[in-house]
């Protein structure tokens, strides 16, 4: 063996920075069951929230009891909204701009609300405490459909603001309305619409599913009355907003509250928004003096946090007769329920439903979205999803579909035909955005090739031929997909929640001994930041990802930041993370030229060092410049070695990918499986492809669920009809196929690394594409359209009602 | 409200603990015996996360009275290797990136070590199918497969064989 010094490769592998599979540090915890989520968090003297909550989807509450409830020993109070008044937190904001409340206020508007909050000494008796406190309900009409919305006779849902003409987002014009969002031009494209030769026109509806994530929503309030500090554990995607919104809404000053997300088991949207359990957590903490726990059950978590979709999308898309879209036209109904709680950025109520012209070259559009309440749960957050993008790709990735039927075309050629041209970015889409980059003829070809796509067609009708010939009962589905995301919310300039700026950051300090702490202002929920952040920095600091701590979620301890959804992360924070560094870049450079006594512009970097320019064997590690900066006078050069960076994104991210599924349907039974799945993502610069991988394996399993089963389900009562998971579908081992994966890789212009993000985009390509396979079974039997989720049921209706059941 | 004691032998000692009859095992792991390793996920036995091994077989620790335990051997993720030596499972988790936010994980290990105790050598079928009881939102059970399929080999000894059938299944 050479004792010679490592070589330049030998040094960049060390790093584990950009491009390895480095393993997770986060693992050895997880694995050894040392996790620490929110349940695990157990305070000296700590009592237990339970919610009392109505069976009546609208009701009014004419009274309520707790004396029975107060009279069980262990139980230490009941709050209901009469004693949250006083302090004005029976009500509460959202996100959306409208407003919710915290405890049923006079009455009820769906089932699994909250209506008292009873606080013990245990989780057991707060839940025997619950049974015992009365409340008297006058039943109103329901209403569940939001199409039925504005009829005469429906029921006036928010009473609260019946009256006002103006809501967050513009006029309203009836109390049942929430908003109407309208982009894009609509004379001209109904103009396009009327004299194009070929129109496709469709229902799409996106049912109302959830997030689900394998941890429910939870916090524990500590108020610490002597120090007047308030501590506040959680299930936060966002603790720094958090933390904000505690303060507006407490009166208690910003820098007096603490809030920590700790390990978060999933998030997927669920754990944005603010809820009625965080709230009366901390009132309870205020009023008992003790720390106070709330963890949701299953149910709970399903019938009343944030539910996610339910868009009713009545599209139409004008093309010449050989398949040249001229014009794309969307309504949306969007069902927000009782409250319009959705987390989007202020100025987008309908969130970037307005990427819905896909990956496509169309010159004119016009989207309009009518927001709706009924009585359902509140929410419309975005699950796996940045702000309805999911939404919009399953919308233009459907009616791509409806139109090559229409042209009687092969849907993979339309795409073709249509495809923005890498030549166009960055490219303005009609609805207004500015696509940063892509290679959609690349990814497309390369993955059309990969799975051999002329032969599965051929296959496919003779499947279909065997199949009228009676010697089979099976159809195969081939389902396309071409997506196209926009994540990493973003400018500031346009992307504000609450009034902050969707900026991200990150803050480094580098210690003596050149090993390094950074913080940020996300939070990781099974994304693994912990390893992947740090290679970010391994790579622009030249310190190994090995040496570097990444601490995220303690409010004070880390910068302020949004937090982690919409796959903002490596886009803001995973920027930020790379400027603060090049800022300790630039300052180890002064001081690497004082100590090898060269002028600053005469040494450069190289992986781990800083070298005098021609003479290679001279030269300072990061290690030897971190320690000098702690040990010795530089002269015009602070001591230490730190640095901080607030990133405002210049723009969004656009990954994109090509999906395609083969599926075999089973006529008589309905029942489908997977054959195959091959998923192409380009997320530009690859950070840690093992993580990647992983996420597209988990967003396809998600995006299989909701296409094949998932959904919140209501009856015409609003009785909620999935409430557990024995009725809300979630794929097992058993029933989720092998996944292969390939990429492209396309950086982004405007990010630092060119990085573009990837946690959500297999989940907005999934759906279409597993929903497509199965339309696509039964094209050939004259169907265009089958709603989802395509469970056995609906398949089996579909192909009955086509008449293939003989 | 009347109590009982129970004595189990949870990861290797015993320990008595005074109860509640109508406390469910989960809680009283977690909050009297401060073993917060298999976590609760859905309450209704469907999602697996609570999943510990009690006499050499799972059992799902959300549904079942803690007092139906009496006197059994209970072994938890804590009782699966330690810092030092970290048992195979955790070990091959780890390295196919079989987790992501690990809520599920404790539960599938403790599944996935028994699993492995009642057939040695599964397929990926097998696999499957033994661990169809507990659920995983974030992973899309591929990597978990590995992870397991990658244990049974170092386990039983690598051999062609074994290698081929993880390829073919």
């Amino acid at each position: 063996m050479s004792a010679s010094a490592p070589s330049m490769k030998e040094r960049q592998a060390a790093l584990k920075g950009l491009g390895t599979s480095r393993k997770r540090v986060e693992d050895a915890r997880f694995t050894q069951g040392k996790g620490n989520y929110v349940d695990d968090i157990k305070l000296p003297g700590m009592l237990y929230g339970d919610f009392v909550r109505s069976q009546h989807a609208h009701a009014y509450v004419k009274s309520i009891d707790t004396s029975a409830a107060l009279a069980l020993p262990g139980v230490v109070a009941v709050l209901t909204a009469k004693d949250l008044e006083p302090l004005n937190l029976h009500w509460m904001p959202t996100l959306a701009g409208d407003k919710q409340m915290v405890l049923a206020d006079g009455k009820v508007l769906f089932q699994g609300q909250e209506v008292a909050f009873v606080v013990a000494e245990s989780r057991y008796i707060a839940a025997d405490a619950i049974d015992l406190v009365q409340v008297e309900y006058e039943e109103l009409p329901v209403l569940v459909d939001p199409f039925k919305a504005e009829l005469p006779d429906a029921p006036v849902l928010r009473e609260d603001i019946a009256d006002a003409k103006e809501g967050a987002h513009g006029p309203r014009r009836h109390p049942n309305h929430i908003f109407t969002w309208e982009m894009g031009e609509k004379e001209a494209t109904e103009s396009i619409l009327a004299s194009a030769p070929v129109v496709a026109e469709e229902m799409v509806y996106y049912h109302r599913t959830h997030p689900c994530p394998l941890e429910t929503c939870g916090s524990v309030a500590s108020m610490d009355k002597v120090n007047g500090k308030l501590t506040l554990y959680g299930t936060f995607q966002a603790p720094h907003v958090v933390r904000t919104v505690a303060s507006l809404l407490s009166g208690i000053a910003e820098h007096n509250i603490r809030v920590v997300s700790p390990d978060i088991g999933g998030g997927f949207g669920n754990k944005v928004g603010v809820y009625p359990g965080y709230v009366c957590s901390i009132v309870a903490s205020i009023v008992t003096g003790l720390p106070v726990k709330w963890v949701e059950d299953r149910m709970e978590n399903l019938m009343s946090t944030a539910f996610a979709r339910d868009y009713w999308m009545q599209g139409k898309i004008a093309a010449t007769e050989d398949g040249k879209i001229l014009g794309l036209w969307c309504h949306t109904t969007a069902d927000h329920g009782a409250f319009d709680a959705c987390a989007d950025p202020t100025k987008f109520p309908a969130g970037f439903m307005n990427i819905c012209t896909g990956s496509y070259d169309i010159g004119t559009a016009y989207l309009a979205v009518d927001g709706i309440y009924t009585n359902k749960a509140p929410g419309g957050v975005a699950y796996r999803c940045s702000f309805r993008v999911t939404e919009a790709a399953y919308f233009i990735e459907r009616m791509i579909e409806v139109l090559a039927i229409k042209l009687n075309m092969d849907a993979a050629e339309l795409r073709l035909k249509n495809f923005i041209r890498k030549d166009q970015f960055p490219y303005h889409s009609a609805l207004g955005w500015e696509y940063d980059s892509g290679d959609y003829h690349t990814a497309w070809n390369k993955a059309l090739e990969a799975v051999n796509y002329k032969e599965l067609r051929t296959e496919q009708a003779a499947k279909v031929e065997a199949f009228k010939a009676g010697e089979t009962r099976q159809l195969m589905g081939i389902g396309l997909c071409h997506f196209t995301e926009i994540v990493g919310a973003g400018p500031v300039k346009n992307c504000d929640i609450l009034g902050m700026g969707m900026f991200d950051s990150c803050e480094i300090r580098i210690h003596p001994t050149g090993s390094a702490i950074a913080r940020l202002g996300t939070i990781s929920q099974g994304q693994g930041h912990a390893t992947t952040f740090a290679q970010i920095l391994a790579s622009e600091i030249g310190i190994s990802a090995d040496d570097i701590t990444i601490e995220e979620g303690d409010t004070d301890t880390a910068p302020y930041g949004l937090g982690t959804y919409g796959s903002r992360s490596t886009p803001v924070a995973g920027a930020a993370t790379a400027m603060a560094g090049r800022k300790i870049r630039a300052k180890a450079q002064m001081i690497a030229a004082y100590l090898l006594e060269v002028h600053d512009n005469d040494v450069e970097w190289e992986v781990d060092r800083f070298v005098v320019k021609g003479a290679p064997e001279r030269f300072k590690t990061m290690q030897e410049i971190a320690y000098a900066s702690y040990n010795q006078a530089i002269p015009g050069v602070e001591p230490g070695l730190e640095a901080v960076s607030y990133y405002d994104p210049p723009n969004m991210t656009y990954p994109f990918g090509a999906y395609i599924c083969v599926m075999d349907i089973d006529v008589d039974t309905g029942t489908s499986s997977i054959r195959q799945f091959y998923a192409l993502d380009d997320c530009g610069t690859r950070i840690n492809p093992m993580i990647i991988e992983g996420q597209v394996h988990g967003g396809l399993t998600e995006a299989l669920a909701i296409a094949l089963g998932q959904e919140i389900a209501y009856d015409e009562l609003g009785n909620v009809k999935t409430g557990t998971l024995m009725d809300f579908f979630i794929p097992t081992a058993w029933e989720t196929p092998n996944y292969t994966t390939d990429y492209t890789e396309t950086p982004s212009p405007h990010h630092p690394i060119g990085a573009k993000g990837v946690g959500e985009s297999p989940n907005v390509g999934g759906v279409p594409c597993f929903s497509n396979a199965i339309n696509d079974a039964f094209r050939p039997f004259g169907l265009t359209q089958t709603r989802m989720p395509h469970d056995h049921w609906r398949i089996w209706q579909t192909a009955n009602k086509l008449g293939l059941h003989g | 409200m009347t109590t009982t004691t129970i004595n189990l032998n949870v990861n290797g000692k015993s320990v008595e603990t005074t109860i509640e009859p109508r406390e469910l095992l989960i809680h009283v792991l977690r909050d009297r015996l401060d073993i917060t390793g298999p976590h609760i996920g859905c309450e209704t036995s469907h999602c697996g996360a609570c999943t510990v091994d009690i006499d050499g077989r799972s059992v799902k620790a959300c549904t079942l009275f803690a007092v139906q335990a009496q006197g059994s051997e209970i072994t938890t993720i804590e009782g699966l290797g330690d810092p030092d030596k970290l048992h195979v499972l955790q070990e091959q988790f780890k390295e196919h990136h079989g987790l992501q936010c690990g809520f599920c994980t404790p539960g599938m290990i403790t599944r996935a070590h028994r699993l492995l105790q009642e057939n040695p050598n599964p397929s990926e079928e097998d696999v499957r199918f033994g661990i169809a009881g507990n659920l995983c939102r974030c992973t899309g059970y591929q990597n978990i497969v590995k992870a397991v399929l990658a244990a049974a080999r170092e386990i039983n000894g690598a051999t062609d064989k074994d290698a081929t059938r993880e390829t073919a299944a």
